[in-house]
């Protein structure tokens, strides 16, 4: 222990000393607090009230009730929270001119929790059941006529394969490519950003099925060939120009580069 | 430019050694000989197959469109034994299930068949599409070739005419195919013609009913449509095809100015048997690339549109390339109208479509006659410009070039606001602007760059090219030496006549006397003078023999 003692004068030993305290601290706080969703006596809505205040509460007021950055959700329900913050759209990274997916941080339990919570604030929709919104089990016929609602309803702003496509001031409709029906029906039912509502008088839970399912089929079906993101006939137009009078002008350059002389 | 331009003489030679006389005709004589002494071909296919075209890549753009053309008919043949030209309703009852049972045209029901149903139907159909986007595409390349060498100079100004006939009707050919299939995109794409139509003032409504047989849609205008599509316009183009092609050989091809090329020759191949395997080999190339573009991109999906219905209406409608601009006028244009009694004068679809398609072929159309009005050049020529020897000429074209382009991005302005993540209503406004002022903008670069591209011509001819070689004097300065030219490249910078620009004549004669007729005003000099008169001056041979008694700087 002498060489400890006749170093304790020593420059790095206070750099040392507050990096063992800060490693001692850390390690304590982490046995001593208790993990997120383990203590037992919370329950689903008090766990969603805390995530609520944390990720929520500086738009929608500490109870829901709207800021002037946000609007009041009080009654939205569960179902507009679960899209909402599955699709990744809410919280919002920043001001903008609409909430866009983007990658979902919360797991389906704290998705479920602040479902719950906002939920019990007011009466207002619930999470929809498999059997609402899931096409299975449809018929052909079903799945022809979602095209017909969907070419009907949909595909103005959303493209007739549901690519996506512009709306004025800068928003957009979202590409419905890689949309689950579970989310297609919350959609329609939230009408989120500047989609209209299509509530249950309107359009069925088993039109909505029809239209999802439609969809889901059409994604699966085999392309004649690349499909340039099936945005229509201006990227055609696009790769026409630079594959094929591409290809043949350099042809044409090789052609006339080859050459023959009479002697 | 860093070496002075060599001449490739790595070319094969082409032998032409005569064989032994043959004592007997060969069995293909022998045929020959038949066809000869009754049709009397022989005579024809000598002078013929001895026809001398000059070569250059550019002379081949036009070939392009000819083939696309060939594949088109042959496509077309092939769709036409299958498609049901018929706006009768049917339930669909065909192989694809996702629009099963819905009611639709014959003409869409057809369409589905040759796609899902006929051997090898959807790359026909594929085929057909992409080679027509090319044939449209080719011919305005190769018009743009014509424009920017003055090919279209005296005496070939019909010849421009009929090509630019051609490329009018080209386009009413692409959309009438694109409207035949009855989907909801060539649905809608009926639906702006219909509303461009019934844009012209007062009798537009009764046009509309002249040309759908009432009321849109009706069901009139999809037979009416295929018929324009398979017979007249097809016969029409191939008529002023034929035309076309009789012309460039009464006239000879135009040729790139060069040593031992004149105004009263042609120097190249004979058709027989170089231009033969050439042109031959390029259009089995067209039909390769067609071919694999139809295998292997998909084009007009016309089954995700789903059938026509006139309520509905789908993002990312828009024409085939060709009608983009038009397309984009009328997207961008401000919403102007007047309600003059019971009349609706319908400015913002009238002036963006009608009287902009029609002033974009009357200014194609007149180009050649302004031109010899600006220069007074009555002159054949035979030879062609260098584009930036006539900076004005290639400038306007490069303004209107752009003024095309701007158009046709405003007509996917949707598609650009979605792809790069801007606001529709920021491109929309910008197009606005853009297509006043990008033209603008874009002659005077061009002719800029035309001034320093002939800038930079004279300095080659005075002093040579670059070599590379960095000569360090013996007080210390470096300097590039320079390569004198060889002659026949001196030749090909400075053949380029340069004649002086009209100048007016007095409107009276000496006794004060009006002159009538053939008298060259203030206003046409002015403009001839700005037209011939914005170019640099080309070496005089003066100069260059000046020059070359300085001794060369550079030593080894």
């Amino acid at each position: 222990m002498r060489s400890l003692t006749s170093r304790r004068r020593h420059k790095a030993v206070r750099p040392l000393l507050m990096l063992l305290a800060l490693l001692v601290t850390g390690t304590l706080y982490s046995l001593a607090a208790p993990p997120q969703q383990s203590s037992a006596d919370t329950s689903l809505v008090a766990t969603g009230k805390g995530l609520f205040t944390q990720s929520c509460a500086s738009c929608h007021g500490l109870g829901g009730e709207g800021t002037s950055a946000g609007p009041a959700i009080t009654d939205v329900g569960a179902l507009a929270v679960d899209f909402e913050v599955s699709t990744g759209r809410m919280p919002k990274a920043g001001p903008a001119i609409q909430s866009a997916p983007k990658v979902n941080l919360f797991t389906q339990t704290e998705t479920d929790a602040l479902a719950a919570y906002v939920a019990s604030l007011a009466t207002g929709p619930a999470v929809p059941t498999k059997a609402q919104y899931d096409p299975a089990g449809l018929t052909e016929e079903q799945l022809a006529r979602g095209g017909e609602l969907f070419r009907t309803n949909c595909s103005a702003c959303h493209n007739y394969q549901g690519s996506g496509g512009a709306l004025p001031n800068g928003a957009v409709a979202p590409s419905l490519l890689d949309a689950s029906a579970k989310h297609i029906y919350e959609a329609m039912r939230v009408g989120p950003n500047q989609m209209p509502i299509f509530n249950e008088s309107t359009m069925p839970d088993t039109d909505v099925r029809s239209i999802a399912g439609y969809l889901q089929e059409l994604h699966a079906q085999p392309a004649g060939g690349l499909t340039f993101g099936g945005v229509g006939p201006v990227a055609e137009g696009f790769f026409a120009w630079v594959i094929g009078i591409g290809a043949l002008t350099l042809f044409a350059v090789w052609i006339a580069a080859r050459g023959a002389r009479a002697r | 430019m860093a070496k002075p331009a060599g001449l490739a003489d790595s070319a094969p030679v082409l032998e032409t050694t005569r064989p032994d006389a043959e004592p007997t005709p060969g069995r293909l004589a022998e045929v020959g000989n038949w066809v000869d002494e009754r049709t009397g071909l022989g005579k024809v296919a000598k002078g013929g197959l001895r026809k001398i075209f000059p070569d250059h890549w550019s002379f081949l753009l036009g070939e392009i469109a000819l083939y696309s053309f060939i594949i088109l008919l042959l496509t077309g043949i092939f769709l036409s034994l299958w498609f049901k030209p018929s706006m009768g309703e049917v339930e669909y009852a065909g192989s694809y299930q996702l629009l099963k049972g819905l009611p639709m045209s014959e003409a869409y029901a057809s369409t589905l068949a040759i796609s899902f149903d006929v051997r090898g139907g959807l790359l026909v159909r594929q085929v057909h599409h992409w080679a027509a986007m090319l044939f449209v595409a080719s011919a305005t390349i190769h018009m743009l070739r014509v424009f920017f060498t003055g090919a279209f100079r005296k005496p070939r100004e019909l010849n421009w005419l009929l090509g630019v006939g051609m490329f009018s009707i080209a386009l009413i050919e692409g959309f009438a195919g694109y409207s035949l299939p009855d989907d909801l995109l060539s649905g809608t794409g009926l639906r702006f013609v219909d509303g461009l139509v019934r844009s012209i003032p007062i009798v537009g409504t009764w046009l509309e009913f002249l040309v759908f047989g009432g009321e849109f849609p009706g069901t009139l205008i999809i037979p009416r449509l295929f018929i324009a599509h398979v017979l007249l316009v097809p016969g029409l183009i191939l008529g002023l095809v034929g035309a076309h092609m009789a012309l460039i050989v009464y006239h000879k091809h135009t040729q790139f100015p060069g040593p031992g090329r004149k105004e009263t020759n042609v120097v190249g191949y004979p058709l027989f048997p170089v231009y033969m395997a050439k042109a031959g080999g390029f259009f089995f190339i067209v039909a390769g690339v067609t071919t694999l573009m139809g295998a292997t991109m998909q084009i007009n999906p016309v089954w995700n549109f789903g059938p026509y219905n006139p309520s509905q209406v789908t993002a990312g409608s828009q024409p085939d390339w060709y009608m983009g601009w038009v397309e984009g006028a009328v997207r961008i244009m401000a919403p102007i109208e007047w309600h003059l009694g019971s009349t609706t004068w319908s400015w913002n679809v009238f002036l963006p479509a009608v009287v902009l398609m029609g002033l974009l072929f009357t200014v194609l159309g007149a180009w050649p006659f302004v031109e010899s009005w600006l220069t007074g050049d009555k002159a054949e020529h035979h030879l062609l410009d260098r584009p930036r020897n006539a900076p004005i000429r290639t400038s306007l074209g490069v303004a209107g070039m752009t003024c095309y382009a701007l158009f046709w991005l405003a007509g996917g302005n949707d598609i650009l606001a979605t792809q790069f993540h801007v606001s529709l209503n920021d491109v929309t406004y910008f197009m606005r602007v853009a297509v006043f002022v990008g033209p603008v903008i874009a002659f005077f670069i061009t002719r800029r760059v035309c001034l320093a591209l002939q800038h930079a011509d004279n300095e080659r001819v005075l002093h040579g090219s670059e070599s590379g070689v960095i000569v360090r004097a013996p007080g210390g300065g470096y300097s590039e030496a320079h390569e004198p030219l060889t002659e026949d490249e001196l030749f090909t910078l400075t053949q380029h006549e340069q004649l002086a620009p009209l100048e007016a004549t007095p409107a009276t004669d000496g006794h004060g006397i009006p002159v009538a007729g053939a008298g060259v005003s203030k206003r046409r000099a002015r403009l001839s003078g700005w037209f011939m008169g914005t170019t640099v001056v080309k070496v005089s041979a003066d100069e260059l023999h000046d020059h070359h008694d300085e001794p060369v700087p550079a030593e080894k």
